[in-house]
């Protein structure tokens, strides 16, 4: 992919993140950063080629063990995010 | 593009948009479980478009890596205590960047010796940054984890010459990098790069004291997502460079929030292992007025309007149960309770948040510094619990303390000020707290929930 198509997609990302991420109230921080743990674990998409594709056994095995690390970030980040914000609750719902 | 190309790319950019969308939830509680089930299920799309991708031809292996990790994060997701979710953050931060950096290395691993001479340069550059900030995130978070979970020393670790040996590491990255984007295929150049980020995460956290810790969390956070973005510019794979860069977004702004909470810059906070202690400008001196809970109840009693101060002593005290059940039976007395939460309260932001709703405490009566500290004067009672510097007014009386300056919830303005505390030494940070000798503090002393729990039983017993 041409370098400069890159730093475009790179900057209108940076910048959209700022924008969302700024409106987060404080209350929903740790729910935020686990959940954004979660999102980290997209590393997995690249780590699907390596331990799936045809390749000599390092790649494989370095793949694998990506796999596995992404797996518990995706995982474990998305269900304890779900646990907590399960716990904020209004006034009147109790 | 052929067909299957541009499927999976299209799949990628709804991926995307979900997260975006998912992010967007996420500013209200309301909306927020919500936009984390519109995040996974973008995750869901991704992961499983990329099943179908021609590169992939074998399955098992990414089975087996998922059902490992997989059962491993879903139980650790279950099992996690509240109090414990800083440690657990900080091992999944560092959990992303070692997947990061293998996904780095096993691109470079993969490449033929064709592959190797006419890839560009520049795919080497950022193969060589994701090793490098993966590997930083991974022992990072690791020492992070230590100290948080208490497996490690939580004070800071200074020896001779810590400087030098981390700036020797900063010239030695830039060497080592260079030196690969024109060797790729040097076994030995990649094991040195993994081997020097290892230990320059280890020195770079070390060095970072207790009270900081939410700073460095937000900051590792952050490193993990710009390391799946590196990974992303690496394998030329646009989802992972969208989306690792919503995570390192998420991370600087948090970093940011707790350093002008602190009013520290970040660099200061970083070097802060580094810098001489501050001498006090000088010494406190009087008396500390303690109180008993028979005696703390009297006042509660007949209290209009109270506000609660929680610090990380609550967490350790696992106290937030009993300061629900102490708000019901004020509130039961015609009592309004507050709750003011400082953003750097806790050892990660939002800490002290989660645990309160853990204890069914609503989230519109968590208010922030700035919501309270106009209105400090109408609390008849402020009961701090295990915080300390957050309270300080050393911060703003004392030119000479090492908080001088940081915005602090101004609890002495209150009435009446409960500090509930195991002993009267100093808090974490190791600095004197001016608020105990006040004329209007009164010192409860010994464990925070039983303290608490005495108060309650006083109330049964009326």
């Amino acid at each position: 992919m041409e370098m400069i198509y890159l730093i475009f997609i790179v900057l209108l990302a940076a910048l959209l993140g700022f924008e969302l991420i700024r409106k987060v109230p404080a209350t929903l921080h740790t729910p935020l950063m686990s959940g954004s743990n979660a999102i980290s674990g997209i590393t997995l998409v690249g780590a699907i080629a390596s331990a799936g594709g045809d390749h000599e056994w390092l790649t494989i095995l370095l793949g694998t063990g990506a796999v596995a690390l992404a797996s518990i970030n995706v995982v474990g980040g998305y269900l304890v995010t779900d646990r907590m914000l399960g716990m904020f609750k209004k006034k009147d719902s109790k | 593009m052929n067909a299957v190309d541009l499927t999976i790319n299209l799949v990628y950019v709804l991926a995307a948009a979900l997260f975006i969308g998912g992010l967007k939830l996420l500013s209200h509680p309301d909306t927020a479980r919500r936009g984390n089930l519109v995040s996974a299920i973008g995750m869901l799309f991704a992961v499983v478009i990329t099943l179908i991708d021609q590169e992939v031809l074998q399955y098992q292996y990414i089975v087996l890596g998922f059902i490992i990790g997989g059962a491993y994060g879903a139980w650790k997701a279950k099992s996690v205590e509240m109090t414990a979710m800083p440690e657990m953050v900080s091992l999944f931060n560092g959990f992303g960047g070692a997947a990061s950096l293998l996904v780095g290395w096993a691109t470079i691993v993969a490449m033929s010796d064709m592959a190797l001479r006419f890839t560009s340069g520049f795919v080497f550059s950022t193969v060589i940054i994701t090793i490098l900030i993966g590997g930083i995130t991974f022992s990072g978070s690791l020492v992070a984890w230590g100290k948080l979970s208490g497996k490690l020393g939580s004070k800071a670790v200074i020896f001779k010459g810590l400087r030098e040996l981390s700036i020797a590491h900063l010239v030695a990255f830039v060497i080592v990098g260079i030196a690969f984007v024109y060797n790729p295929d040097s076994a030995f150049l990649l094991g040195l790069a993994i081997l020097l980020a290892l230990s320059f995460g280890i020195l770079a956290t070390i060095s970072i004291g207790g009270a900081d810790m939410p700073v460095v969390i937000a900051l590792l956070n952050s490193y993990s997502g710009i390391a799946a973005c590196a990974a992303g510019l690496a394998i030329d794979n646009t989802i992972l460079i969208v989306t690792g860069l919503l995570v390192g977004a998420s991370g600087l702004i948090l970093t940011n929030i707790m350093c002008k909470a602190m009013n520290r810059s970040l660099l200061n906070v970083l070097l802060s292992g580094f810098a001489k202690p501050v001498e006090m400008g000088e010494v406190i001196t009087g008396e500390v007025k303690v109180m008993s809970a028979q005696d703390a109840f009297y006042v509660l009693e007949a209290a209009q309007a109270v506000l609660v101060v929680p610090g990380y002593g609550m967490a350790v005290a696992q106290a937030q149960h009993a300061v629900r059940e102490l708000q019901n039976l004020l509130e039961e007395n015609n009592c309004t309770v507050d709750y003011a939460i400082h953003p750097v309260a806790g050892r990660m932001p939002g800490h002290m948040n989660v645990l309160l709703a853990e204890a069914d405490v609503p989230y519109e009566q968590l208010y922030e510094m700035d919501d309270v500290n106009p209105r400090m004067e109408n609390y008849d009672v402020v009961i701090v619990i295990g915080a300390n510097d957050v309270v300080n007014p050393a911060a703003k009386e004392m030119e000479g303390s090492p908080i001088y300056g940081m915005p602090v919830i101004e609890v002495y303005r209150a009435k009446t000020v409960f500090v509930l505390k195991r002993s009267a030494n100093a808090g974490f940070a190791g600095v004197d707290n001016p608020l105990f000798f006040k004329y209007n503090t009164r010192m409860v002393l010994g464990d925070a929930k039983d303290t608490i729990n005495n108060i309650i039983r006083e109330f049964g017993d009326q």
